[in-house]
């Protein structure tokens, strides 16, 4: 059983643990500059959407050159996208997306990741 | 227990609330429980070993991160890179933090810095919630919070994803591959919480493929991470219409797990309580991104 990723662990703790504790721990935090509070309440809705939109729209080929791709995985996240939105309910919008997925390949209206 | 002077104690009211949050934790566990399993799924794909998963799970301790380090393992990006995305993707915390600093700081220092480890969006919407009901802290509701809700069901689930996950025979066929990103944007929708974020998310995308196509997935999901930020702050405080500052029960209730909606207290502390959310650089929550 691989244990390489262990360490990698260990170090997201470490860059974790401190903004957790900080607050908690010391009594300087309240001297942060504004802008980086603002910019820390940005930062997750940037990265998330950087996340999902190269995971779905960015493919690698065997020589590993990025190419743009256009498929059934764009319907799913949108999908999951508005009924999360709309339920407040990230289980289901997953459980839509998983299912227009599903559904597209079996039925051979999507082909199936390389 | 911590109770300032002025707050009456009332055991009735104690054990309604604790009561509440108990209803509360189960929420949040069964939806903690759903999307570990998810998570284990899609960490056993990006070829993550059980061991692998339960040390995410008990070291980082934090959803969105975690589900974010398969996408950057599978994708190829360096350790550095993916330390730096986690330690900017995990910031928000310092928020939380803050704000149960005032309401935990008669805990003592040990147990305080065993509470940061376990402070999570679940965590801090639950145990605010229960100390402002109260007007005093009762550390009761934070663990309850901390690790009935979230720590043991979301480690346990995670686990038994990465495990089970080895009995799905044809995983692309059961569109696995999706979960990943539809899981993304699905918990970003949490954060939209004013017009910034919705900048900085499309910018984030969009700069985040277009730096993909030219160099790689993995810088583009770095630069996309920083520069749509960048791009949110342009946006003037007073267009930004900011719904609910991190760091404010508000932001928690949006944050959640999925399903999960704890809602603030409707009652106001009384007029001697201490301030819930501390202010900062003397602006109130509520104007944190305003001028």
């Amino acid at each position: 059983m691989s244990t390489d990723l262990i360490p990698l662990a260990f170090l997201m703790f470490l860059v974790t643990y401190p903004s957790r504790a900080l607050g908690l721990l010391t009594p300087w935090l309240d001297r942060l500059p504004r802008v980086g509070f603002d910019y820390l309440q940005l930062v997750g809705p940037a990265i998330l959407a950087a996340l999902a939109a190269v995971s779905v729209m960015v493919v690698v080929s065997d020589d590993g050159q990025p190419a743009f791709h256009i498929g059934i995985e764009w319907v799913a996240v949108l999908a999951c996208l508005a009924v999360t939105a709309w339920r407040k309910n990230l289980l289901l919008g997953l459980i839509v997306a998983v299912a227009i997925v599903v559904v597209a390949r079996n039925l051979g209206f999507a082909a199936l990741p390389a | 227990m911590t109770v300032p002077a002025g707050f009456p104690t009332s055991a009735e009211a104690l054990g309604a609330s604790r009561r509440r949050v108990l209803v509360d934790a189960m929420g949040i566990a069964v939806s903690a429980i759903g999307f570990g399993f998810v998570y284990g799924l899609s960490a056993r794909e990006a070829g993550f070993s059980p061991i692998e998963v339960l040390a995410m799970s008990v070291l980082v301790f934090g959803g969105a991160s975690q589900f974010a380090a398969v996408g950057y393992v599978a994708s190829g990006l360096a350790w550095p890179g993916i330390v730096l995305l986690t330690a900017l993707l995990n910031a928000r915390h310092l928020l939380y933090s803050a704000a149960l600093a005032p309401w935990l700081s008669r805990v003592p220092f040990a147990r305080r810095a065993v509470m940061a480890h376990l402070l999570t969006d679940e965590a801090f919407a639950l145990s605010i919630g229960h100390f402002r009901r109260l007007g005093f802290t009762d550390e009761w509701g934070y663990w309850i919070g901390a690790i009935v809700s979230t720590f043991i069901p979301w480690t346990l689930a995670t686990l038994a994803g990465v495990i089970l996950g080895g009995q799905i025979p044809d995983p692309a066929r059961l569109g696995i591959d999706v979960i990943f990103p539809a899981a993304m944007i699905g918990l970003s929708v949490g954060l939209l919480t004013g017009r910034r974020e919705i900048v900085a998310a499309i910018v984030g995308a969009g700069v985040g493929v277009a730096v993909a196509l030219v160099t790689s997935p993995a810088i583009g999901i770095i630069v996309g991470g920083l520069v749509g930020p960048a791009a949110g702050l342009l946006v003037p405080a007073r267009l930004a219409s900011e719904t609910a500052p991190l760091g404010t029960p508000a932001s928690a209730d949006r944050f959640m797990m999925p399903g999960a909606h704890v809602r603030p207290p409707p009652e106001a502390p009384p007029p001697d309580a201490r301030p819930a959310d501390p202010p900062i650089d003397g602006v109130e929550d509520r104007d944190r991104t305003r001028p």
